[in-house]
Parts: C-alpha cells; sequence; structure tokens
C-alpha cells in the first residue's frame, strides 16, 4: 500500500534533513515544475487529482487556486498561507507531518505558490507546536540555502520568500479569513465574504489559505500524475487520508491509510478495538464539529460523500470515539465549553448562544435540568445554525449536539427525570 | 518604561523583517510572546505600551489582541506553568482526575498560583494531541499520556530545578 505522505516519517528519530530528503526524491517534483509547467498547467492537474482540503471543508483544492487572479494585470504581491494552526479537537494528524517531515510541506508550499504565482508565503503554526518551530524554522534556512527559496529560484526568474509566523492558538483560525485578520495582528474574528481571500486576502491582496495535509500531497501528485493520486483512494475522493483515533481504545493513534476506509476497519483494525471493559457508544468522525456516527454507521466509508451521506462529515478524518461508560450530556457540555470559549464574540448569536447551550447541559448532567431544557437546545440548533452566525464555529458546535439529541436522546431525558447523572 | 535587551530586540526587528513595509503590526503576538518571556512571564501595561512604541501602533491595538488570546498572561505567573488540556478526547481519558491530583499535590486551583510563585496551573482547549491523551503542556514541551506517578515526577524535577539555579 502506498503511504507517500508518511512514507520518510519516523516520529523516534529526527526528521530527513534536506540532503536526505533530497536522496528519498525530495524536491524532484519542485524541480520538475520550474523546468517545464505552467502555472496553470499545475492548478489543472491538482483539479483533475481532486485532492480536496484536508482542513475539514472539503473543497477541491485546484479549483480553488484557479480563483486567484493571474497574469499581469493581477494586484502585486500575492501570498500562499499553510494552515497549521491545528486545533479541531480529536485532531492531531498536522502534528505528525509537520515534526515529521517537514520538507515535503515547504516543497508542496512552494510549488503552490508557483501555482497561483505568489511571492510571500507563511507557515502559520499555533505557538503550542514548539517542536515543530524548530523544526520549520530549520528546514526554511536549508531551503533558502539550496536555492529552492529566494530570489530566481533554480534559475526559473520566480521569486519566493518564506517565514515562520507562530502568533497565537485559537480554534477560530481555522477559519480562514479570522486567520488572515490574525496574521495582520489583530483579533481572530471572520471578515465578510465576499471578497473571498483568493481576491482580497492577507493586506487586501489575493490569498490562497490551504492545510498543511492538502499542501504535503502536492509533490506527490506532480511527482506522479493525477490518476495515481486518484487511485490511492478507495472512491471518488483523491489520495491518501491521514486518519486518527482517539478515546477509549486499545491503540490511539494516526495512520495514513486510502481514502475511504471504513469506520469499523479504523476501530477495530488500525485502533486496536475498545478497551477492556469499554463499548463503543459513538464517535465523531472528523473533530468535534461534527455530528455523532453510531453502532449502525460502522461500515461507512471514511470520505466527504460517504459520510455526508449519514448525516454527518468526514471533518479533519480524525475519530473520537465515545465509549459506553461516558456520560453523553458531560462528554456534549465539555466540547461546549471548548466552542464557547473559543468563540471570538464578534457575532451575537454565536457569542450569547454558546455560553447558554454550555449552561443548560451543566445543569442537565447536574441534575438540576428541567424537561424543557431539551427544546431549549433544539431551539439553538436553529438559531445557531448555517446562515444565522457570521462564521462556521456555532453551527459547527451545533453538529454533535443535534446528533447527540437525536441518538441519545435517553440519557439527557433520564438525567432530567431521575435529577441526576446516571453514569457518576 | 521597560525595554528589551539588545538580543531580544535583535530578534524583534528581524521578526518585524517578515512583513512588507508598513505592516509592522503582523509581529504583534510573535513580539508579545518575547515580551512574555523578557518580563518575568507575564504582560504589564507598561509592556504591552512598551511593545506598541516598538511597533508604532497605539496601545489599544496591543490591549485588545493581548486580552483576545488566552496564551498571553494579564497577570503574574508562576515560574512554572501546568497547562492541562481538558477538552474532549482528553477528557474522555481522565484529564478531570490529572488536575485533581495537581489540585490537591498543590493547592491550587485552576487559574491561581501557588503562595511561593512556583506554580500555576491552567486548564487549556485542545493542543492537538488528542491521541496521547491526558497530555498538558509545560513551558515549551508536552508531557503526554499522564499518570499521577507523571505528575509527581515533573513536581520533583521542578523543585531540584528551582533549587539548582537559585
Amino acid at each position: 500500500m502506498d503511504r507517500p505522505l508518511t512514507k520518510n516519517i519516523n516520529l523516534d528519530r529526527p526528521p530527513l534533513s534536506l540532503k536526505e530528503y533530497e536522496k528519498a526524491g525530495g524536491y524532484a517534483a519542485l524541480r520538475k515544475v520550474l523546468k517545464g509547467m505552467s502555472p496553470k498547467e499545475i492548478q489543472k492537474l491538482v483539479q483533475d487529482s481532486n485532492l480536496k482540503g484536508r482542513g475539514g471543508a472539503g473543497f477541491n483544492t485546484g479549483t480553488k487556486w484557479s480563483f486567484v487572479p493571474m497574469g499581469n494585470d493581477a494586484p502585486k504581491t500575492k501570498y500562499l498561507i499553510v494552515n497549521a494552526d491545528e486545533m479541531e479537537p480529536g485532531t492531531f494528524k498536522d502534528r505528525v507531518l509537520l515534526e515529521g517531515d517537514p520538507h515535503q510541506l515547504i516543497e508542496g508550499m512552494i510549488i503552490a505558490a508557483y501555482a497561483i504565482q505568489a511571492d510571500i508565503s507563511y507557515v502559520f503554526l499555533r505557538w503550542a507546536y514548539r517542536k515543530a518551530a524548530l523544526l520549520i524554522r530549520k528546514s526554511i534556512e536549508e531551503a533558502y540555502e539550496a536555492g529552492y527559496l529566494g530570489k530566481n529560484i533554480l534559475g526559473s526568474g520566480w521569486n519566493l520568500d518564506m517565514h515562520l509566523h507562530t502568533g497565537v492558538g485559537r480554534y477560530m483560525c481555522g477559519e480562514e479569513t479570522a486567520l488572515l485578520n490574525a496574521l495582520e495582528g489583530k483579533r481572530a474574528t471572520p471578515r465578510a465574504k465576499p471578497p473571498f481571500p483568493q481576491v482580497s486576502g492577507l493586506f487586501g491582496k489575493p490569498t490562497i489559505v490551504n492545510n498543511v495535509e492538502t499542501l504535503c500531497c502536492v509533490p506527490h501528485i506532480v511527482n506522479n500524475g493525477a490518476d495515481w493520486f486518484k487511485g490511492l483512494s478507495y472512491t471518488d475522493d483523491g489520495g491518501t487520508k491521514l486518519y486518527g483515533v482517539s478515546g477509549k481504545v486499545n491503540k490511539p493513534g494516526c495512520w495514513e491509510l486510502p481514502m475511504g476506509v471504513t469506520l469499523r476497519e479504523l476501530i477495530e483494525e488500525h485502533a486496536g478495538g475498545m478497551m477492556d471493559g469499554y463499548k463503543f457508544k459513538g464517535a465523531l468522525p472528523g473533530g468535534a464539529s461534527t455530528d455523532f456516527m453510531t453502532i449502525a454507521h460502522m461500515d461507512t466509508k471514511m470520505d466527504f460523500k460517504s459520510v455526508a451521506e449519514v448525516g454527518s462529515r468526514l471533518g479533519t478524518g480524525t475519530v473520537i470515539v465515545m465509549d459506553d461508560k461516558t456520560c453523553p450530556v458531560g462528554f456534549v457540555h465539555n466540547l461546549q465549553h471548548f466552542f464557547a470559549q473559543e468563540s471570538c464574540g464578534w457575532c451575537t448569536p454565536c457569542r450569547e448562544g454558546l455560553p447558554w447551550v454550555e449552561k443548560i447541559l451543566l445543569s442537565i448532567e447536574k441534575g438540576e435540568g428541567k424537561p424543557e431544557d431539551i427544546d431549549v437546545l433544539e431551539m439553538h440548533g436553529e438559531l445557531l445554525g448555517p446562515g444565522n452566525t457570521f462564521c462556521a464555529l456555532a453551527p459547527g458546535a451545533m453538529e454533535p449536539l443535534q446528533s447527540a439529541l437525536k441518538y441519545f436522546r435517553e440519557d439527557f431525558e433520564k438525567h432530567i427525570h431521575d435529577k441526576r447523572c446516571p453514569y457518576s | 518604561m521597560p525595554a528589551f535587551s539588545q538580543e531580544k530586540l535583535l530578534k524583534a526587528k528581524e521578526i518585524i523583517s517578515h512583513y512588507p513595509e508598513g505592516m509592522q503590526k503582523s509581529a504583534l503576538l510573535m513580539i508579545l510572546h518575547l515580551a512574555q518571556e523578557e518580563f518575568g512571564g507575564w504582560l504589564d501595561v507598561p509592556v504591552m505600551d512598551y511593545v506598541a512604541e516598538l511597533l508604532q501602533i497605539e496601545p489599544i491595538e496591543v490591549y485588545e489582541v493581548a486580552t483576545f488570546y488566552s496564551m498571553y498572561n494579564l497577570k503574574p505567573i508562576g515560574r512554572y506553568i501546568f497547562e492541562v488540556c481538558q477538552t474532549g478526547p482528553c477528557m474522555l481519558r481522565g484529564s478531570d482526575h490529572i488536575v485533581a491530583y495537581i489540585e490537591e499535590k498543590l493547592g491550587i486551583k485552576p487559574g491561581q498560583t501557588t503562595i511561593d510563585g512556583m506554580f500555576s496551573l491552567k486548564t487549556v482547549e485542545c493542543l492537538g494531541a488528542c491521541g496521547y491523551a491526558p497530555m498538558m503542556q509545560f513551558g515549551k514541551t508536552y508531557r503526554e499520556h499522564l499518570t499521577r506517578e507523571k505528575i509527581d515526577l515533573i513536581i520533583e524535577e521542578c523543585r531540584q530545578n528551582a533549587e539548582a539555579n537559585n
């Protein structure tokens, strides 16, 4: 089985230096691109490979690039940013790529920057990833020394600068316009769209923001072609996927697998099944902001379309497993606490609604809930749903809540009826 | 007014050079981290004013950012900070017990610092180490698969370090 993204990764030793990375075939894709591919050709290639954004939105990456104004009339100074502010609860896959093979990311960034003819690129890294920061900084220096960054890269006449930006750690930065504000030294609040960042992003200039895993796929697509990339997958979405599993399983972890393995395979095979004494109750398939899947969904293929068909989202593809001894009310309360904390406060429904939801869940968990509280929670699902808030944070927060009310409603009712948490 | 050491000032200038001319405000968040390192682990108002002057922006632009991001400490903080992740995946693996154990060992609640100024306890949101839960950030490192025994060792390690450096 091909594992292009993790083939060089062994977290027990330091990542490959630039020389070692080159020896393993690294930077060949960049050479190929600069020798004879036009930016438009690369956009088309990536579009054809059906690479979809790995940050959770699942939008075709090549298509996203194609919205950037090109040619001599395009605004001067364009930006390529990699979002390495990984903070979706349950998600710890980008850290593996950042610490495991930083040059793979840098090569992907340079090629992506070339495809949109960017002038400056930033690695927007969450502050907490200290180890990754050191490795990325060192790797960028190596890439400058080797002539892969800077002026007239490999004699192509094209220039690109790259910098590490380690400002923040804030969930809001998953929303790319909020990330842009953070990168401009402001609060991470979202901007109105349109204009979209592809046209008016960082400092008002055309900007592409891509996820770490997304960009790591790019050199491999250039080396091996769109059909090869599509062939890695079990489904229509191209490529492999870094899946993860956390919770009370025997071997929590992160693995690169063909896109479209089933939830069952992930949990039972790769994560080694549930720990002794615990049973599977439900799972959030792609981070905290996705709807629960249940035992009935175990054979669902973990790709964008199949997960959507059972009412959830692939999100980041990192599964949080909830066991039968964890109280669903308490667990959802924990998640809503997270979302309430991370709300940027920009728009009223999110700023006021999430703490309200958190409070109600806490009172139910403590045995102080009233029957009508369930209606209030359901009402929030609508009030904070898509279209009613400025960005996707609050609608995302409602996904685990609404699905918990659907699948584990008895648990909520029992808390209210018995006036105590049956799990404590 | 506080001022950076020569070394930190050079570092700040290097960071500022990463952004186009006139866009030096982009360096604010990174420079606030430098300031926190330099001035005792937290951002007092004079420190924020100094950063504003350095970046040629208004003080309010610094305050509104410093109060927004949770990694900035706006009051004095302990020499060693336990930042325990409490979000979903860590909760499933017992982060509540880890927090309770630290509370018991140090006699402080989250958000507090021990009287001797040695330890602070913070509960924080997802640190992206969900497969290695429960975990915490401790200085510049991640401490993963936490147990009571590991907490005991870390506290002991801090006390020895502090003694060696005093």
